[in-house]
This record gives structure tokens, C-alpha cells and sequence, in this order.
């Protein structure tokens, strides 16, 4: 159950944002801008960023949830996501997108630990100072993504299927939900 | 220096710079969070939370602005300020704010962190749903801000007096409606 007062049977951030909408909508502007606005970084990435960082934040929801976008945007290649997910290193993505994952990764632990070893091994692969940045953001963002949804307490679902469908609406974009949309939801029936 | 080429702006104001797009969530977050009148956490209490998980995260910039604009807020020196993210337990705060304090240091560790015991803690000292729930997010959304601004190594003034004199135009101006270059 959720630390505080939140919708029943509403999944993860959805259920946090009901609460307080006056902050969840700066909060799926940031999700939208950040992952499916203009990028050198193709939406599929950017979530795939996302998902890793969840995972090391051992967020089930987030990880789960952007995992599904991810190889919903990859399409045929979405076995990239459970691959990287299980080791980034013996993965078939870019040697660019390995540096980028990796700079995630330092990010998640805490922002110092960036090095500039790291920032030049990535320069080295092609990264551009637009995809660092970008790379940094979504790993910031995604630190407090899931500290928000666990520090609460928030449902997380545990059926494959419900992320699944959720992917597949994430990866259209990041809409506010609302009351109505709430009990049209197929994953709202639990 | 930054480690990508940002604008020459203290702290979060260059990679703001670099990429307004996200800076106006970003923003629009921090005055909602920080500033909205609409809450029964005072802005000092607010800022206090996030100087002190920002001090948790070893952010020099962001420990720095929050805790002048607190100290600007609670009417009190930046010594008082150091002193409660030293020791919050002894510093002179209500025992509700205490109590918050404890869970946004928990959120700072991550998430799962929280305990069920923290929150019951927090509702007897009065806390409501709507102040955990601002507090676990102000010290979430810190943990993004303060890995922004050292994730891409920007450079912040070292003098901390610098922050203690800008805190009263900062409080007025909020965090929408400035202008990142002055």
C-alpha cells in the first residue's frame, strides 16, 4: 500500500501525479521534452537510458515501464533492451551508446563521479556535447523519477502484460492522465 | 571547467542555458515545489529540505543557493543553516520538520529507503499526505538537480557570501520570471 492517500489501482507515477497534478504536469513536460522531444538521441535510446537507470535504482516500476516503451520503439530489434539490461558490455549497441550508458551509470551513483576520462572516451565515439547532456539529464531525471515512485510507495504492478500495454501508450508520448482517462485505462481494473 | 561546452554561467544556469527546453520544466517544477503559497510548508521549510539533501549529495552550488534563500526565509544566519544540515535533530525545528527531514534522507539513499515507521512518525508530529508527499518529491527532485549540475562538472563561486547577498533578489525574483544571465 502507498505511503499516503493516492487513487486505488492506479499504477507507479500515475497514481502520484492524480494526487498532485499541479506538479505532475511539470513532471510528464520534463518526461516528454526529455524523451520524445528533439534529440541526436533516437526515442528508443532515450529510453533505453531510462530503463537502465532504473534498474540500477532497483526501480521495478520505472524499469518495467520504460523497458516496454523501449523495445516498443525498437520494433524488430527489441531484444536490445533485455540484452543491455543483462550486460551493456556484451550488447550489440553502438560503442557510442555503450560510453553514454556508462556516463548513466555514473550519474545514477552521484554526479561526481562523472570523470573526464568518461566524457573523453564518449567524445571518442562520436558523442556530441548535445547527447552528453542529454545523457546526463534523462540519468538525473530518472533519480528522481524513481526515488519519487518507491519514496511513496506508489503499486507496482508485477503482470508482464500490464507493461506491456503501458509501453505501447508510453511510447506515443507522456499525456497528464486524468479521472477520465482513469477509468477507461485497461491496467486500472487490476 | 563544465565537461561540455555550456555557456559561462555558475551552476545550473549554464546547462539552463544550453538547453532551454528543459529548463522550463525544470523550473516550472521548482517554483511549484519551492515557492507555491499554496502549501502549508513555508518556503523556508522547502528550501531547508532541499539544502539539506543537496548538502547529502555533496552539491557545493546547490547546497549553497538553497541554504542562503532558507537562511533569507527563516530569518537566520548561514551558520543556523550549516548547523541543521550537520546535526538536524538538535537544531532548533519543529519535530514535524524533523520528522520530514528524516524521510527526505531516506529518499536521497533511494527510494525503498522509506519506512512505513518514518511516515506514521511524520503523521503524529501533524505532518498531512500532502507535505510527505511534497517532501519525498522536493528531496527527489534534488537528486535530479544536484546531478545535473555535477554530472556536467559546472563551476559555482566559492565564496559563500556571494549566495547569503543574492539570496533576498533570488526569493523575490522566484524561478520562473528571471533572467539566467544576471
Amino acid at each position: 500500500m502507498a505511503h499516503i492517500q493516492v487513487p486505488e489501482g492506479v499504477p507507479g507515477i500515475r497514481s502520484l501525479v492524480m494526487f498532485r497534478p499541479e506538479t505532475g504536469k511539470h513532471l510528464y513536460e520534463l518526461a516528454q521534452v526529455l524523451l520524445r522531444g528533439e534529440s541526436l538521441l533516437s526515442e528508443a535510446e532515450r529510453e533505453l537510458i531510462a530503463a537502465y537507470v532504473s534498474s540500477r535504482n532497483e526501480c521495478m516500476f520505472c524499469m518495467s515501464s520504460h523497458a516496454a516503451a523501449s523495445r516498443c520503439l525498437y520494433g524488430d530489434e527489441r531484444n536490445i533492451v533485455d540484452d543491455v539490461l543483462n550486460n551493456v558490455d556484451h550488447s550489440r549497441i553502438s560503442n557510442k551508446l555503450k560510453a553514454l550508458l556508462h556516463i548513466a551509470g555514473k550519474v545514477q551513483i552521484r554526479g561526481k563521479e562523472v570523470t573526464e576520462e568518461d566524457i573523453a572516451k564518449a567524445r571518442k565515439e562520436g558523442a556530441h556535447d548535445r547527447e552528453i547532456h542529454d545523457t546526463v539529464l534523462i540519468a538525473a531525471t530518472f533519480s528522481m523519477f524513481n526515488r519519487y515512485v518507491d519514496g511513496l510507495a506508489s503499486w507496482t504492478p508485477t503482470d508482464p502484460a500490464a507493461y506491456e500495454e503501458m509501453g505501447k501508450r508510453m511510447a506515443k508520448g507522456y499525456v497528464m492522465p486524468t479521472e477520465v482517462r482513469m477509468t477507461e485505462s485497461p491496467e486500472v481494473g487490476k | 571547467m563544465p565537461h561540455i561546452n555550456l555557456p559561462d554561467l555558475p551552476g545550473i544556469r549554464g546547462p539552463m542555458a544550453f538547453s532551454p527546453e528543459t529548463a522550463k520544466p525544470l523550473n516550472e517544477l521548482a517554483e511549484i515545489l519551492l515557492r507555491d503559497d499554496n502549501s502549508t510548508l513555508s518556503r523556508g521549510e522547502r528550501e531547508l529540505i532541499g539544502t539539506y539533501v543537496s548538502s547529502l549529495n555533496d552539491c557545493f552550488f546547490c547546497q549553497n543557493v538553497h541554504g542562503a534563500l532558507a537562511g533569507h526565509y527563516l530569518e537566520c544566519d548561514i551558520n543556523a543553516i550549516d548547523a541543521v544540515k550537520k546535526d538536524y535533530q538538535s537544531a532548533n525545528i519543529s519535530n514535524k520538520l524533523k520528522s520530514l527531514l528524516s524521510i527526505a534522507a531516506s529518499v536521497q539513499k533511494g527510494g525503498k529507503n522509506v519506512t512505513a515507521y518514518q511516515i506514521e512518525k511524520a503523521r503524529s508530529e501533524g505532518a498531512t499526505d500532502k507535505e510527505i508527499h511534497d517532501t519525498v518529491l522536493i528531496a527527489a527532485a534534488f537528486c535530479m538537480y544536484n546531478r545535473y549540475v555535477d554530472g556536467l562538472a559546472t563551476w559555482a563561486p566559492q565564496d559563500r557570501q556571494f549566495y547569503v547577498n543574492r539570496a533576498p533578489q533570488r526569493a523575490e525574483e522566484g524561478y520562473i520570471d528571471f533572467d539566467l544571465y544576471k
